[in-house]
């Protein structure tokens, strides 16, 4: 059905309203001047001053090595229980399992942050550390907030498959285990992948549970940016940002390209069954 | 079959410890501190300091006031949340309602669009909400190109709620679409066929039939604005940052007004009072939990019929 005129009007109006901040970063990243709010002229300037920015290249290794190390855990960590979840019998547990994961998901990240906070600097006092806040505390913080993700993103694929295939496998002699890497896992890669692309941006675009949990000395990117606003505003923050959006936007693009080739995959398959039948 | 079972319970051991060491114990720790003081012996006095804590008020006619600071930041923030949440509804069903009428290729790009703006770092996001209104800013320009007068934004409550508008909205319109996509149009043909015209359809079949989604969506909105975390606005409009905004607008209006309830939090956790920071965290929860109990009572109840 064709549009109509009011409402390709309407939606026009909501996309520059949703769109606008984006352009603005996007465009006074290029800003020639130092200003926030004129906009002077096109030039790169801000994106050679941050490959110039040594605390800010930093942030950058510090972000990933989080991020990276966040997502690893939380993947295999996450698929696991997944797994494991779809396939126990106690009901009880299963939906225990469920209510703790949506938690993380539905409380606001400022009470996650300041609860991981407390108790960080709880058990910190007791064993007597000066700083009881480090990377370790920080990609514990990370690893909690994004197994949801790809605990919710594994576990529809795992609905989705066959349960009696991997039972199959086992029947003709596969330990469990090797039945999971040989059948299950094939199965559920795309659902695995897009929650580990999850997890990642996830990672690397937090700041308030970061702010709360991070150590001295380990600065993030956001938090950096952060900082950055406390002080006097230059585009190079807008600069920042745009690499960080970009980054995060390609990754999110590769994970809708390997989801829609599982759906054509699936859509294939079942016509083949049904040429079978 | 034992073996397997014992198999599927060893892949879930990691994340069960997991989730409760990092899930279910801090949150314990929240009411722990919420509860004690710098001792930790138990103590009441962190709730009683946030019912009568008060503060003098100039307000906007010179006269000054004292008032009941937490309970006023509280209501505030109850309040903001209300707003955003159905100016996220009525900007958002129409958009939902328009997408679920698109061709499936058009509906698959509008959303993408829509979440893009999710992944946009958040303190650019608001940095950016600024260089657009302020006063000099881009929104005014165009104001006053178009023959208007320039308004003051930045500073009001508008400004906040611009922020959490556009924060939330995707949280808003997903839910609704997702529900209106789904619509059955052989109701809509038969409503029009029995004598329907087209805004009654959408009163008396669609509306109601979009309800969950509406409910799902208010709750998510809801959930989220109280605390919402956006540096717009006078001298600590913004919500986890007091400090951007006091340094950025404060020169310019210079009265905290628009504190909100995450910065009550932030400002006790950056002055180290982390058992007060923990108290209000506690009735943050509380009260979002009741909230959401009290919707989930309702949309069951009335939406989806009580017989059930």
């Amino acid at each position: 059905m064709k549009m109509k005129l009011s409402s390709r009007i309407y939606t026009g109006v909501i996309f520059a309203f949703l769109f606008a901040p984006i352009v603005v970063m996007l465009i006074y990243s290029f800003n020639e001047s130092k200003s926030l709010s004129v906009y002077s002229g096109f030039s790169p300037r801000w994106y050679k001053e941050l490959l110039r920015d040594r605390n800010t290249l930093e942030a950058v290794k510090n972000t990933f090595v989080l991020a990276i190390s966040a997502t690893a855990i939380s993947t295999v960590m996450g698929t696991a229980a997944a797994v494991g979840i779809s396939r126990i019998r106690s009901k009880w547990y299963r939906a225990a399992l469920k209510t703790v994961t949506d938690i993380p998901m539905t409380n606001p990240d400022i009470i996650t942050g300041i609860s991981l906070m407390l108790m960080f600097v709880f058990v910190g006092r007791l064993v007597g550390a000066v700083n009881s806040l480090s990377f370790w505390t920080m990609l514990a913080a990370h690893v909690t907030f994004c197994l949801p993700y790809v605990i919710l993103q594994v576990l529809p694929k795992l609905q989705q498959m066959d349960p009696s295939l991997p039972e199959a496998a086992m029947d003709l002699g596969c330990t469990p285990l090797r039945a999971f890497f040989k059948v299950e896992l094939p199965e559920i890669l795309p659902g695995v992948i897009t929650g580990a692309i999850m997890a990642f941006t996830m990672s690397l675009d937090d700041f308030v549970i970061s702010y709360f949990t991070a150590g001295n000395g380990f600065e993030t990117l956001p938090i950096r940016i952060y900082g950055m606003t406390k002080k006097t505003v230059t585009p190079k923050m807008y600069a920042l940002a745009t690499i960080i959006f970009l980054v995060t936007m390609s990754l999110l693009l590769i994970s809708n390209v390997v989801d829609n080739d599982d759906r054509r995959k699936l859509k294939e398959k079942k016509a083949q069954m049904r040429q079978y039948k | 079959m034992k073996r397997k079972l014992t198999t599927y319970h060893a892949m879930l051991a990691p994340y069960t410890a997991w989730a409760v060491l990092f899930i279910l114990v801090p949150l314990a720790f929240v009411g722990y501190y919420a509860f004690t003081d710098n001792d930790f012996n138990f103590t009441l006095e962190h709730f009683i300091r946030f019912f009568t804590a008060t503060s003098n008020v100039t307000g906007d006619d010179g006269v000054t006031r004292e008032v009941r600071t937490y309970v006023l930041i509280f209501l505030r923030s109850v309040k903001l949340a209300v707003i955003s949440t159905a100016i996220c509804l009525l900007l958002g069903y129409p958009l939902a309602y328009i997408m679920s009428k698109a061709t499936t290729k058009v509906q698959k790009i509008m959303m993408t669009l829509i979440m893009i703006p999710m992944w946009m770092n958040f303190l650019i996001r608001t940095y950016a909400w600024m260089t657009i209104l302020q006063d000099t800013g881009i929104f005014n320009n165009f104001l006053e190109a178009i023959g208007l007068d320039r308004i003051r934004i930045i500073g009001t409550e508008t400004a906040v709620i611009i922020g959490m508008v556009y924060d939330y909205f995707p949280y808003m319109v997903m839910p609704i679409y997702s529900i209106l996509a789904k619509m059955d149009n052989r109701l809509l043909e038969a409503a029009r066929d029995l004598g329907c015209g087209s805004f009654s359809v959408l009163r008396r079949v669609v509306f109601p039939l979009s309800l969950p989604g509406v409910i799902s969506g208010i709750t998510m909105v809801l959930g989220l604005t109280p605390l919402g975390i956006i540096p717009i606005g006078p001298l600590n409009a913004t919500i986890l940052i007091p400090s951007i905004s006091t340094f950025y607008i404060s020169q310019k209006l210079g009265n905290g007004k628009f504190y909100l309830i995450g910065d009550a939090i932030e400002g006790q956790y950056i002055a180290n009072n982390l058992h007060f920071a923990a108290a209000i965290a506690f009735i943050l929860m509380v009260i979002l939990l009741a909230a959401m109990a009290l919707v989930k009572y309702a949309s069951e109840r009335y939406v989806y019929g009580g017989e059930s």
